[in-house]
């Protein structure tokens, strides 16, 4: 067997280190999924719900003609869903972000509530992907076309 | 890449290299960003805020491209044993931090109108952030052994090993469920509007220059200073049996 150049050598054990490394960083990354997540979908909050004292963010998509104004002018109620199907109805009493509209993502900070009902004490707005400038968007709606990627929620 | 082996070649390559880098660099990121704050029609949902976009992205792209200079540096140093690796290393990482502090900070500004908060322990967010503290580290680390006068290895090991972050950092809004949205750029798919992507991809190609003109700037500094210490140490010793004699 032939020896190699030193230079190989170090060549093929930095190769070596490096792969091991972002191997070993992306194994990390990928086996923290649920624990570095960080909110529940509704489809895992239905499946494992967390115990009403615990505070919890649910994420996902507010449900297109979900909002409602509570008598009180203050309170909303809306339902949480995601591309599972599943639906968490979530009730927040406070000022609700710019970006907070239907058919858009949001991240409610609160606790699940016995009877099912999500209680949040702060709602954060979700940005999609997307950028498209408001000209566009309604000259899209205009010609009917679903030219928009309609971005989920990731899992 | 041995051919810059020889420092004068490099010097010779980087005399011109770093104007022209400077003032192209000045011209394209200065030029997007006017467009970027004045040309651009509002998003749907952000309205006027996607104009952080363009120093956001552009700063983000480069806080990560600059560890990977710092990694392919420390690579070159251990392996080839390059001798302006070193310098490249040292020189790379103050820009490369200033590119993720302006990220975070401009994030910062953009999270509050947008998502209703200043700063969340997001998996993207994080992992960002620990980017910053990586570079932070490796400075404090090369400034050190450079003032030991000692090899530089362990830096270009921390460099090969902070390497880490980066694909957590890619994969912080795919695999986590993250307050960040995913990547609108990726492999084979733009979620950008071309009235958007063009300021974009222009203020990014504006700021690596800029990058790249850091770089060699401090690497001419870093350069210099070397010889510097050279000359005086040569001089010094030169001037040492003469002291004595003077003294006895």
């Amino acid at each position: 067997m032939t020896r190699l150049a030193p230079k190989h050598q170090r060549l093929i054990l930095a190769a070596v280190a490096l792969l091991a490394l972002t191997g070993a960083g992306l194994g990390g990354a990928y086996a923290l999924r649920s624990q570095a997540s960080y909110f529940y979908l509704p489809a895992q909050m239905l499946a494992d719900p967390p115990a009403s004292d615990r505070s919890v963010r649910l994420g996902g998509m507010v449900e297109a003609g979900s909002i409602q104004k509570q008598a009180d002018g203050v309170t909303i109620a809306f339902t949480v869903t995601d591309q599972h199907g599943a639906r968490v109805p979530v009730r927040y009493a406070g000022i609700v972000p710019d970006l907070f509209v239907e058919n858009s993502g949001v991240v409610a900070e609160g606790r699940l509530l016995p009877g099912g009902v999500f209680e949040a004490d702060n709602l954060l707005a979700k940005h999609d992907e997307n950028y498209v400038p408001r000209e566009l968007q309604d000259m899209h709606k205009e010609q009917g076309g679903a030219a928009l990627v309609t971005g989920g929620p990731q899992t | 890449m041995h051919g810059f082996a020889n420092p004068r070649r490099f010097l010779r390559l980087a005399r011109w290299l770093t104007p022209a880098t400077l003032i192209t660099g000045l011209v394209l990121a200065g030029g997007a960003f006017v467009w970027g704050l004045t040309q651009v029609p509002p998003d749907r949902l952000l309205g006027e805020t996607v104009r952080i976009m363009f120093v956001h992205v552009p700063a983000a792209w480069l806080g990560m491209g600059g560890w990977l200079g710092l990694t392919s540096a420390g690579i070159a140093l251990l392996v080839w044993r390059h001798p302006l690796a070193a310098i490249a290393g040292r020189a790379i990482a103050l820009p490369g931090l200033v590119f993720t502090v302006i990220c975070l900070v401009t994030g910062s500004i953009w999270g509050r109108p947008s998502w209703g908060t200043w700063w969340e322990w997001d998996g993207r967010l994080t992992s960002m952030l620990v980017l910053a503290f990586l570079y932070l580290g490796y400075i404090a680390l090369s400034d050190a052994y450079a003032k030991a006068g000692t090899t530089m290895r362990v830096p270009a090991i921390f460099a090969i090993v902070g390497a880490v972050n980066l694909p957590i950092i890619n994969r912080s809004v795919v695999w986590w469920n993250s307050l960040h949205q995913p990547a609108s750029i990726t492999v084979g798919k733009n979620a950008i509007d071309g009235a958007y992507l063009a300021p974009l991809l222009v203020a990014a190609v504006g700021c690596a220059c800029l990058f790249a003109a850091a770089t060699l700037m401090r690497m001419r500094a870093l350069l210099a200073e070397a010889q510097m210490d050279a000359r005086l140490r040569r001089q010094a010793l030169e001037a040492a049996p003469t002291l004595l004699r003077e003294h006895a």
